[in-house]
């Protein structure tokens, strides 16, 4: 069976929908819990973990796109990349939006000083200018303008993923099994890639899209 | 043949079965259906239980009779958070696993064991630990490493009235505290991937200065009950002027010695946990600032709640006992 053919356009716009549905959705439910008071002892430190948690899933579902079109041939996945990527970004804003307004309450020196002080702060902040520069240039329109360079400069991708890792890993006291298993899957999916790590020059020859 | 005793205070059976059938009643009613109400009599309530029953166990507390202390305007942070955020590794790493994961804790028989440098050890039971000395409440702040508060009405007595009892000797110096070990109870220590990779058991110390001092509470019970298991049941150390991972819970064992005992977090991270760990808004944890902190009470996520640290945790009154020491490498 040749699963290309089988994902039609059609459904590929009802995966798609699927995937704004759910993110759109459990966002707003986890944020009304925690504006009302009902996300458990103290609302502000489970909504920094919620947003920051599934940042990171899906830019690991993000990651996980080429490898899984190629082993299915099933190009047609591709056109979920972009839509994953932006949600992955979205949430690394509601991340850094509830720490700035909910953790330090405005306090923007506080912030300045915290991202320079706290080497798991800097990092953090590190992916999410990287994932900033990927989200607005991610339009077609973009794409076309930057020609060659924009793929290399989305290659950058495979840096803020282990930043975040990193971030994660750094920012618990000891329990450290959770942010291992997100390495061990990050380390998995960038393993997929070796091929195009070891042609490196080579990424900006490739076909784009 | 095992003799299992009956968990205290005892529960007489009626009442068990009584509330069991009231709490599912409607679930029941639904699953009867066109039956109706009548067919609700005994020989249902049975199958009941098994299919539809919420069969994990409750942890019972019961209240305790103590003198009150008046509050002096700080607003205390409600019952269902003091329970329901806690730092207990042994029952799980997340704030809410140890709420969700120490119901079936089993304290009874308890034994706490007061040895060391002392002219008499002893050991108490249960029932003992609430006769040491009258009870009373203590509203104290709590303020944890990672920067948030609590305000929590505790009861208890103050551990110097313990250590009296066992007469130290001269020679000690430091107290060290310990907590249950008993991985059968506590998934934390059973497996190293929900213990947070600690060393089990957790273990703490004071000096003994420290220790004796009026504010040193040996806490057995909060708002008016006694203490539930996620908050260290049936008695924990509380330290107000400390960071709150001193306030070591489910005590078992306290032992004079001539030493400073080693701490848990202290030998996990010693750059970031000192053996004093007295609240101090100028000495940053490397990964978070001390200066301020988030003051848990009731209210979401818009309750403007950030306040400023302050030295001992407010508790002005212990600065003395530091006198002459460089805070900053003693922290």
């Amino acid at each position: 069976m040749n699963l290309s053919r089988a994902l039609s356009r059609r459904s590929i716009e009802w995966i798609k929908f699927f995937i704004h549905s759910l993110s759109l959705s459990w966002a707003a439910v986890v944020f009304y819990q925690a504006a009302t008071d009902q996300l458990g002892g103290d609302p502000v430190e489970a909504l920094l973990h919620f947003t920051g948690i599934s940042a990171f899933n899906l830019l690991l579902l993000c990651l996980s796109v080429s490898p899984l079109a190629k082993w299915l041939r099933a190009s047609p996945l591709m056109q979920l990349r972009r839509l994953l990527g932006l949600y992955a970004f979205t949430f690394a804003c509601l991340h850094l939006l509830s720490f700035v307004m909910f953790e330090l309450q405005l306090e923007w020196q506080l912030l300045m000083t915290e991202i320079i002080k706290r080497p798991y702060i800097t990092v953090g902040f590190s992916a999410w200018v990287i994932l900033l520069l990927l989200a607005a240039t991610s339009t077609k329109a973009m794409q076309r303008r930057l020609g060659k360079q924009w793929q290399k400069l989305h290659n950058w991708v495979y840096l803020a993923g282990p930043l975040i890792a990193l971030h994660y890993i750094w920012s618990v006291k000891s329990d450290i099994f959770q942010p291992v298993v997100y390495i061990g899957l990050l380390a998995i999916l960038l393993f997929c890639r070796k091929d195009k790590f070891i042609k490196t020059t080579y990424c900006v020859n490739e076909k784009r899209g | 043949m095992l003799i299992k005793r009956q968990r205290y205070p005892s529960i007489k059976e009626h009442q068990v079965t009584d509330e069991a059938v009231y709490q599912q009643r409607r679930q029941i009613l639904k699953q009867l259906g066109f039956m109706g109400a009548g067919a609700l009599l005994a020989p249902h309530q049975s199958l009941a239980l098994n299919l539809f029953g919420d069969d994990k166990p409750k942890f019972k507390t019961h209240p305790l009779s103590y003198s009150k202390q008046e509050n002096h305007g700080e607003t205390l942070t409600p019952f269902n958070k003091v329970s329901g955020h806690n730092n207990f590794y042994e029952f799980g790493t997340d704030k809410a696993d140890p709420k969700a994961n120490a119901q079936a804790f089993d304290i009874d028989p308890w034994l706490l064991r007061v040895d060391g440098q002392v002219e008499k050890p002893f050991s108490l039971s249960l029932e003992a630990l609430y006769k040491v000395a009258p009870l009373e409440e203590r509203i104290y702040r709590l303020r944890c490493v990672e920067a948030w508060s609590m305000v929590i009405p505790w009861i208890g007595f103050p551990l110097k009235a313990l250590l009296e009892k066992a007469q130290p000797l001269n020679g000690a110096k430091y107290v060290a505290f310990e907590t249950l070990y008993d991985p059968k109870q506590m998934p934390g220590q059973a497996s190293v991937f929900r213990g947070g990779g600690i060393d089990y058991p957790y273990v703490e110390g004071l000096r003994i200065d420290e220790a004796v001092h009026p504010l040193t509470l040996l806490a057995v019970g909060l708002y008016g009950n006694s203490l539930p298991p996620q908050n260290g049941a049936p008695i924990r150390l509380v330290v107000p002027w400390k960071y709150g991972f001193k306030s070591i819970k489910s005590i078992v064992r306290i032992r004079l010695t001539d030493k400073q005992p080693p701490t848990t977090w202290n030998l996990l991270a010693p750059n970031e946990y000192g053996f004093f760990a007295n609240v101090n808004p100028k000495v940053d944890h490397p990964r978070w600032s001390q200066a301020r902190e988030r003051r848990i009470t009731t209210g979401g996520l818009f309750t403007n709640n950030r306040i400023d640290t302050l030295p001992f945790n407010g508790y002005n009154e212990v600065a003395s006992l530091y006198r002459g020491m460089d805070l900053r490498r003693f922290y």
